[in-house]
Formats: C-alpha cells, structure tokens, sequence
C-alpha cells in the first residue's frame, strides 16, 4: 500500500513537473490515435453512409458482421496487420512494421467497424422525413446524402471520438505493430506495460492517470455530444 | 394546355390499393382543392405528384411531359419546378434562414446570393419576419408550419402541393395561413390543397376532387361540388368528414 501511495505522489509529481519522458509519450500517443481516428473517419463516415444509403443484396448480413467486429480483439487485428505489412506480407514494400505510421493503419483498421456501424445508426436515426422534404425541396441524391450526414453531424462525431478512445487505449496493435521502440513508437498502453513490469509504478501510475483524464475528456465530450 | 395530367394512376403496396385509376387535370394559376377522409389517399397522391414515390400504374405529365416514369435527372428537374409542404413538416438542424434558403442552395445558389431578400420576403409573408437567426426546431408546431410553408413560396414553384396545410394549427395560426394562400390566388402558381377542412376548401378552390378509399368519386367547380343540390346527390361521398353546414 505504501508503494502504490508513493507511486501515485511521485506520479503527480512528474505530471506537475512536465517530466520530459512522460509529456512525450503522451504527445505521440495522442499524435498516432488522433491520426488514426482521422484516418478510419475519412474513409468509414462515406463509407457507412454508402452502406445505408445504398440497397443491395447481403445488406444486412454485412451490418451484422459490422457490429460483431466493434469487439474485435487487438491482439486479432495486430496479428492482421503484422501478416500484412511484414518484410513477405502484401504490403511488406511500404516499411511500415515498427513505425507510427504502421501504428496509425493498424488502429484505423481496429476503429473501422465501430466508425462504419455506429455511421449507420447515426444516419438511420435522421429518419425518412428529413429525406423527403430534402428531395422536395429539389436536392439531387448527392445533395441528400450530405444533408442526411449534416443532420446526424452530432452522432457522427461522436462514432469519431468513440473510435479515438479505443485507439488511444488499446495496447496489442500499438505493442505488435508499433514494437514499443523507445522515443519513436512507445505510446502511453506499451509504456504502461513497460514499466509497470520493470517495477517503475510511479512511471506508470502518471501516464495510467494521462489516460484516465483524457478518457474522461473524451467522455465528456461525448455526452455533451449527445445531449445536442 | 393544363399544368398537371394525371392519367389512370393507381399506387399498390403489396396486396393494398391506395390509389386506383386517379384522372385529374390542374391547370396554371389554379387551386385545387383534394377533400377525402383519413387514410382515403391524398398524401399518396401529392407524393406521387411530386415524384416522391413511383406509380403502379398510369402517368404523369406536368409541363406537357410525362415524368413519372423518367430518370431520376428528368424527375429532379420536374419536381424542381413543384414544393411540397408535408403535413407534420420538420426542420433541418439548422436557422430559420438556412431551412428557407435550403432549395435555393439545392439550386446552385450560394453565399451572399442565397436569396438572403427572398428569404427574407417569404419570411415577410408567412408573418415570421426577424425570425431568420433563430433555431428552427425551437419554434412551436405553428410557426414550423409557416417556416414549411416559406420554404416552399421561396422556391416560386409552378405548383405548390400543400398536405394539410393547417391541421395541426390553432385558428389563428391557421387564419393567417389561409390568408396567405388567398394571395397566392393572384399568382401564376397552382396549388393542389389536401384538406379536412370544408372552410377551407371552399374559400379556396377553384375546383374540388373528392379522394375515396383510394377513388376520385367526384370532381368539378367548387361552388357546384359545395352546393346544396350536389352534397345531397354526393352525401355519402363525404361520410367520415365533418361538413360543416
């Protein structure tokens, strides 16, 4: 108990002194999972409203599978994306293993699903009505679909920063595909596991109350998202 | 030649048949009046009217062309000319100003040139003038309705579509509605009214349709369908509306 209770003083410590090593794990933490979210809500905002706004064939068998992979493991999707851009993988030629920009692809690909899914339901929420008067008022079908996506702008966003909480705490695609390589890939999940393991707590606990605080923030903002 | 033709058009959902063998014609500047009980098909009607929804069978022609069945470009450029106000309209997350200036932007109007005058006159007219900064959906059920209704005049549509235009108003809500519909009457724009509402219908159709179960059972002048002699002939025609006189 003594140890934690030092830990967690030492911890606000550092976090009150700036601590060079902790304000710059956070900083690229921060970097790769913004990046990330950007990345996957670029593609995945477009690409669920092309999935709700289109009919074909196997439609809602491919939601179902949408929805299934929100909790896909990130060990699974490391593993993924390792197959994929090591040296004899499809993308091996990019020299993406072992660097943040292989980190941000990895965490794009694990918030895809939840930006894709919770996209649809955001825009399934907007309702025909909205539609309707749009297309009466003379909107052509691409006119429709950026008046559905401005109407749903709250929930869509909120499907963003959801995407960027669990990129910004996942650990097995920051740990396999980014390495942990200190002062270029070491993010505040793998720096926690690190030190925790070299018996570094105070370490840890100042960059596991990091994390809290900006998960709480993100939370925040998500419900002040939805109170809208 | 008439503004609208409507030819044989019927409408089925599955087994349902909503609407059957519709013949009607609207002609420029005209007011028609679209009486029917509830669930008799008048909302079908004006939607399929404004290409909203295709047709099971028959056709229409607006401007001297058939639409109904026409690519989706030809439907955009027909309905363009037309406004639908829906019965319960809603709002767009945006300002007043936005909501009404929204079928001019659709139109390839942008920025300062996004009809900020009309806006501004069509705000002028439903009686909602200075209302152009405020949030849309903070507005009451009334003045929503007159924001709908803006929206549409704005657009200075050849035919104007209003479905219940005011059902869910208080009187005096729906007296200033009516007045300016009366004004609309010195225009060149046609409007199809679907209304509960006799007063209504008769202070400002031109001609009435009467819509049942989905059937045109009786169309003609106003004053002849409205006229004591043609309400006792065609009485059970209105069974399930309240005639008021």
């Amino acid at each position: 108990m003594e140890e934690i209770c030092y830990g967690l003083l030492r911890a606000l410590e550092l976090i009150a002194a700036r601590d060079p090593q902790v304000m710059e794990i956070t900083i690229r933490s921060l970097f790769i999972s913004l990046s990330s979210a950007f990345l996957a809500g670029i593609i995945c905002i477009p690409l669920g409203g092309l999935i709700e706004f289109r009919q074909f064939w196997g439609k809602s068998a491919l939601i179902n599978l949408i929805q299934t992979l929100y909790s896909l493991p990130t060990v699974t999707v490391g593993l993924l994306v390792f197959l994929l851009i090591s040296r004899s993988g499809l993308l091996g030629g990019l020299n993406l293993l072992f660097s943040p920009t292989g980190m941000i692809f990895g965490q794009a690909i694990l918030v895809s699903p939840i930006m894709i899914g919770l996209t649809i339901t955001a825009l399934e929420g907007v309702g025909p009505q909205i539609r309707d008067t749009a297309k009466s008022l003379g909107a052509n079908e691409k006119q429709i679909i950026v008046t559905v996506i401005k109407e749903a702008r709250v929930a869509v966003m909120a499907a963003v920063l959801l995407g960027f909480g669990r990129a910004l705490s996942e650990v097995g695609v920051a740990m396999m595909i980014g390495g942990n390589i200190r002062g270029y890939t070491r993010v505040l999940t793998t720096a926690i596991a690190l030190e925790t393991s070299m018996g570094n707590l105070e370490l840890s606990i100042a960059m596991g109350i990091i994390l809290i605080t900006i998960s709480l923030a993100i939370n925040i903002l998500l419900n002040r998202f939805q109170r809208k | 030649m008439a503004l609208l033709e409507i030819n044989s058009l019927g409408k089925s959902i599955g087994p349902a048949e909503i609407l059957k063998g519709i013949d009607l014609t609207v002609e420029h500047g005209e007011v028609l009046g679209l009486i029917g009980p509830t669930g008799s098909g008048k909302t079908t009607l004006l939607r399929l009217v404004d290409l909203l929804e295709e047709p099971s069978t028959g056709s229409i022609l607006f401007d001297g062309r058939e639409v109904s069945r026409r690519p989706e470009n030809e439907k955009l450029a027909a309905r363009r000319k037309m406004a639908m106000v829906f019965q319960k309209p809603v709002m767009f997350k945006a300002s007043v100003e936005e909501n009404v200036s929204f079928g001019l932007k659709m139109r390839g109007r942008k920025g300062a040139e996004g009809g900020r005058e009309e806006v501004k006159e069509a705000l002028a007219a439903v009686g909602l003038s200075g209302y152009e900064s405020r949030d849309a959906n903070t507005l009451s059920g009334g003045e929503m309705q007159r924001i709908a209704l803006a929206r549409a005049l704005v657009l200075q549509p050849k035919l104007l579509l209003l479905d219940e235009p005011t059902a869910n108003l208080d009187p005096r809500s729906a007296a200033s509605i009516d007045n300016l519909l009366q004004s609309l009457k010195r225009s060149r724009t046609a409007v199809i009214i679907a209304t509960h509402n006799m007063h209504q219908c008769r202070n400002l159709a031109d001609r009435v349709a009467v819509l049942q179960t989905g059937r045109l059972t009786a169309q003609g002048k106003s004053e002849e369908i409205f006229s004591d002699k043609t309400m006792a002939q065609s009485g059970r025609l209105f069974s399930g509306i309240r005639v008021p006189w």
